[in-house]
């Protein structure tokens, strides 16, 4: 009854604030679209002459469909790969909570966390100019807010933009769930969400990925202002194409933090927890695998040679994590198995994420291969020195294919080794790369200032979960398993 | 009358049910159980963690027939569950009180 009557002033809550809110979105329609993340605002300093870009059909079309792909890597993508792994008494409850993080996260991206992220503010956080997405339509002219891309004077509609970004919050605070699936109360895992996600991805999406686009750059002394103006981690020059440390590293540590606090399940380490469905598992992995084309090769904004880069690495290195993955376990453990065999892919694609554009197609066989090894490692060796019951492998899958990916990003995008290098220079678009250890040290700073950020942020969400509703269910309730016992029915009716 | 109980291999299932129908059985009950005997179970190994599964699947085949029957039937068990490898299975023969058969009322053999 007490959960019944928060609820109830929650949503009463959440109406009103919507409601309140309404004139100001409004209102909104008068005002000139805000200057970061669009292209407008350069077009405004530039000579009045210039008319403002076009999108192109082509690009837009491209963004529109990875949008829908990386949508459906969380569902049914990963909800299946995780429910899956999990006991039949908490298939369900694994998917209700994939699928509810997903809308929940999304919804808050639209209210403040586009803005946070993708405006311009300072290093950490971005501003509030696109609160409720406010800006990105004017229904008195029927005018579309622009995004930049990694070209001059080729934008996107930021709507698209801020539906793209909208799917990679959503999966991303999604992954953290495997860390602590069958045992979590479904309360602390939406506070927990909400916390993390406002202080955690947020910041993160903004260090890694602000900036404020190519056409800022007009003229050569405006770059160093330009690049000031950027996230701290761009600054610094780290290279993440598609989420190596904004999605996987953050979400993998996080689920780390988690699974010591909400401690281990019952019957962990004596009874049989055998995913019930490796099936479905496999299902999941298979439709991640063909989601991450969205994920990776739709992180270039454009349907162009950096996106055909991204996508044929991504293919590749997940086909080669799935073959290591599968030939360290018949070496190591005697038996090539499926669920390594999807363990790998995953594996694979989380590795290639900060890659996918930024190195040539022999990265993408080292990383490939390495991320099959360097995961069966982590979710081996590794989870018995952590000691804690990661049930689903989070930390051992996406930090450590992350961290494995993130590095090699720094070595395998120099051009002595087959990459593409990166733009030193946004004003006259000038290809360069400074050093194989100079860059490898600028990923690694990038990697530790995630783990710590992430760290810190997530043990503080779970202990403020912990404190308003408790984290984990009744060990009665997790027995009986949470379908029932959280969600009043079950997966399976046999 | 006797309620005579196999537990088997799985895949000999059809075979043991023709071999009673050729001695005249008239309808079995059959269930998917699980459990151990001196067949060894196998492990399970996902990802990191490693599972010994002692409880292996058999299916277990219920009887009820006139005493008369008794040794055809157990011999019509007996000769297609054998493979000579261990865990072949058991028969268990019970002594049955009483039968009724629920659509007409009949009771004792003549419900069998």
């Amino acid at each position: 009854m007490k959960t019944q009557s928060l609820l109830a002033t929650f949503l009463a809550g959440a109406f009103a604030v919507l409601v309140l809110a309404m004139p100001m979105l409004v209102s909104a329609d008068t005002t000139p679209a805000a200057p970061a993340a669009t292209a407008a605002a350069p077009a405004a300093a530039a000579p009045a002459a210039a008319p403002a870009p076009v999108p192109n059909k082509g690009d837009t079309s491209w963004m529109l469909v990875s949008t829908a792909l990386v949508l459906m890597m969380s569902v049914p993508a990963l909800a299946l790969f995780y429910a899956g792994m999990v006991r039949s008494k908490n298939a369900l409850s694994v998917l209700m909570q994939v699928f509810v993080v997903f809308s929940l996260i999304t919804v808050l991206w639209c209210v403040y966390g586009y803005s946070l992220s993708f405006t311009e503010g300072n290093a950490f956080f971005g501003g509030l100019d696109r609160l409720f997405l406010k800006g990105t339509f004017d229904s008195a002219t029927g005018a579309f807010s622009m995004a930049a891309t990694f070209d001059k004077a080729t934008p996107i509609p930021e709507l698209v933009y801020v539906a793209f970004q909208a799917t990679f919050a959503a999966i991303t605070c999604a992954l953290i769930l495997g860390a602590f699936v069958e045992r979590v109360k479904f309360s602390a895992v939406l506070i927990f969400m909400v916390i993390w996600f406002t202080f955690s991805y947020i910041p993160i999406a903004h260090m890694v990925w602000f900036w404020e686009g190519p056409d800022a750059y007009t003229a050569a002394n405006v770059v160093d202002a330009m690049n000031g103006k950027a996230g701290l981690l761009w600054q610094w020059g780290a290279l993440d194409f598609a989420g190596g440390t904004v999605v996987h590293i953050n979400a993998g540590v996080a689920g780390l933090v988690g699974a010591y606090l909400i401690g281990k399940r019952a019957g962990f380490g004596k009874e049989y927890m055998a995913p019930h469905n490796v099936t479905m598992t496999m299902i999941g992995a298979s439709l991640l695998w063909v989601g991450w084309f969205g994920f990776n090769a739709g992180s270039a904004l454009e349907a162009n040679n950096s996106a055909a880069l991204a996508f044929m690495n991504t293919y590749l290195a997940t086909a080669c994590a799935v073959l290591s993955w599968m030939f360290g376990e018949w070496l190591f453990k005697g038996k090539p198995s499926m669920l390594g065999a999807a363990s790998g892919a995953v594996a694979g694609l989380v590795a290639i994420t900060p890659a996918a554009g930024n190195v040539g197609i022999p990265g993408a066989f080292v990383i490939g291969l390495g991320a099959g090894l360097v995961c069966l490692w982590g979710v081996n060796q590794l989870k018995r020195w952590i000691r804690a019951d990661d049930s689903l492998d989070v930390f051992g899958v996406h930090a450590v294919g992350g961290i494995f990916g993130a590095l090699m990003t720094g070595i395998f995008n120099a051009p002595s080794l087959g990459g593409p290098g990166y733009y030193n220079n946004w004003f006259e678009m000038q290809q360069g790369y400074g050093g194989i250890l100079a860059q490898f040290i600028i990923q690694a700073k990038a990697v530790g200032v995630t783990i710590v950020w992430t760290a810190v942020v997530a043990f503080i969400a779970y202990k403020i979960a912990d404190w308003t509703v408790g984290l984990r269910v009744t060990p009665e309730e997790e027995r009986e398993g949470l379908d029932t016992s959280s969600h009043g029915e079950s997966a399976y009716h046999l | 009358m006797k309620l005579v109980t196999a537990i088997i291999k799985p895949f000999k299932l059809d075979d043991v049910r023709d071999s009673l129908a050729e001695v005249g059985v008239q309808g079995v009950t059959v269930t998917e159980v699980k459990g151990f005997g001196r067949q060894k179970g196998h492990t399970e190994l996902y990802r990191g963690a490693e599972y010994v599964v002692d409880f292996l699947p058999k299916v277990k085949i219920e009887v009820a027939i006139d005493e008369k029957m008794l040794d055809k039937v157990v011999e019509a068990i007996t000769k297609a569950a054998r493979t000579g490898k261990i865990g072949d299975g058991k028969i268990f023969v019970y002594d049955l009180e009483q039968v009724f058969r629920i659509r007409t009322g009949e009771t004792g053999k003549e419900a069998l």
